[in-house]
């Protein structure tokens, strides 16, 4: 597991040893790959008017999620199972998490609780 | 005791009296005075000579939402917005009995935001500075950097109650407790130990409740209602007067339900549009044109005569 709050930070690429396996697609979203050297994905979330956009996404085991704070309210990335969770983010705040495991996290944000969203992590 | 006016036009004198001193300072605010829990604007207010309170009301003022930590084009002054509101209430002819604050005292729950808060709060001259914790003062740990600030009783809770001047006050905190996808909530510890702290207090006595999220559902789609309130209406129903003062959405919106009076206040930082507002998606700060927002912004003056059930309560913006 890793995560951290960064404010208007680079991203950070690491490699990941991976399967190189098409995942779920599910809900159609474009694929993307993971091969046993190459850097880990990342999937960028926006949060802007008080929604998180996507809400719903399907990553693949080792992708980093990056979440953003476009909104002037601060807002939090907190999962319901409590395996991550951000502090809050001011404007331009960034907060990112790899997902490891397999399995679906329903986040919220806890300023807002009626901000819901969900990433699924399939192989 | 009547709830009740006994004409019911609630010109009654002793209304009169108590808000004639209110009247005189506040300029072009307006006057609302609340009579058997039925709360009417009395009529915009003009300038006048001083008067005496009754001199058995209690006064305080109620502000909120100050935001302090907030640096954005809606305000960029919200510490110059605080202290003028201070200014004001320091110069009221009759200070207040004490000053409550409805939450949202701080922007981004840093400690150094509660620090500057609670130094600029001290400015105010009088006895005591009530608050209650909001959504943005639990953001990181829950209430725990709230309480290290602002524990009024020492208690480790950030809910209390105290007495003065015949009236029951009760601070409750309704910004935690949530679900995902809810409403904050109350909690059933909160609402356990509401009951029996109300329990021990006459029906007759007025009660004044203080929590940020207002305690009736004005607006779901924005989180705007307390989602255990119900739970709370009930324990406070028996009470003959009761008056809840909210904060949390920067603008004055007024319901009653039975003797119970509930009442928002504007912020001291920034407005909020309006629940529903077309065009309008979500509740972020309103930005507006330079001049107009000292009258979005303001402070209340609230004003209760002891014996009776009636309560004054005058919004007051920054600027006219």
């Amino acid at each position: 597991m890793n995560y951290a709050v960064t404010r208007n930070a680079g991203h950070r690429f690491r490699a990941r040893a991976l399967l190189a396996l098409a995942f779920c697609a599910a809900f159609a979203t474009p694929a993307f790959f993971a091969t046993a050297a190459g850097p880990a994905s990342t999937v960028e979330v926006k949060i802007a008017k008080f929604v998180f956009e996507p809400k719903e996404i399907t990553i693949a085991p080792g992708t980093r999620v990056v979440w953003t704070n476009g909104d002037e309210t601060p807002h939090t990335v907190t999962s319901n199972d409590k395996s991550f969770a951000s502090k809050g983010l001011d404007t331009d705040d960034k907060f990112e998490h790899v997902f490891s495991k397999e399995g679906d996290f329903g986040y919220i944000c806890t300023v807002h609780p009626f901000m819901t969203g969900v990433v699924h992590v399939r192989k | 005791m009547s709830k009740h006016d006994s004409d019911g036009s609630g010109h009654n004198p002793a209304r009169r009296q108590a808000l004639s001193c209110l009247a005189s300072w506040t300029g072009a605010a307006v006057v609302w005075t609340v009579a058997g829990g039925v709360p009417y604007a009395l009529g915009a207010t003009g300038s006048g000579t001083p008067a005496a309170a009754a001199p058995d009301a209690l006064t305080f003022v109620q502000i909120s939402d100050t935001h302090i930590g907030f640096r954005k084009p809606a305000n960029p002054d919200i510490v110059g917005s605080l202290r003028r509101a201070i200014a004001e209430i320091n110069a009221l002819p009759q200070a207040p009995a004490f000053v409550v604050h409805t939450g949202d005292v701080s922007h981004l729950s840093k400690p150094e935001e509660f620090g500057q808060a609670r130094e600029i709060l001290q400015e105010l001259r009088v006895d005591r500075v009530h608050t209650v914790p909001g959504e943005h003062d639990t953001i990181d740990e829950g209430v725990t950097g709230y309480l290290k600030y602002f524990d009024h009783d020492g208690n480790g809770k950030a809910w209390y109650s105290f007495d003065q001047g015949g009236v029951h006050f009760v601070g409750l905190n309704n910004v935690l407790n949530f679900k995902a996808g809810t409403l904050a909530a109350l909690g059933d510890e909160q609402l356990a130990w509401m009951k029996t702290d109300l329990a021990r207090v006459s029906s007759s006595t007025p009660v004044v409740v203080l929590g940020h999220i207002p305690l009736w559902t004005i607006w779901e789609p924005w989180g705007w209602g307390t989602a255990d309130s119900a739970q709370a209406m009930a324990l406070l129903r028996p009470f003959g007067s009761v008056t809840v003062l909210n904060g949390h959405i920067h603008q004055v919106l007024q319901k009653v339900e039975g003797n119970i009076a509930l009442h928002t206040a504007m912020s001291l930082a920034y407005p909020l549009p309006t629940p529903g507002e077309a065009g309008i998606g979500e509740p972020g700060p309103v930005t507006v044109p330079a001049g107009e927002l000292g009258k979005l912004l303001g402070t209340r003056q609230l004003s209760l005569v002891r014996g009776s059930h009636e309560l004054a309560l005058i919004d007051k913006p920054l600027a006219g």
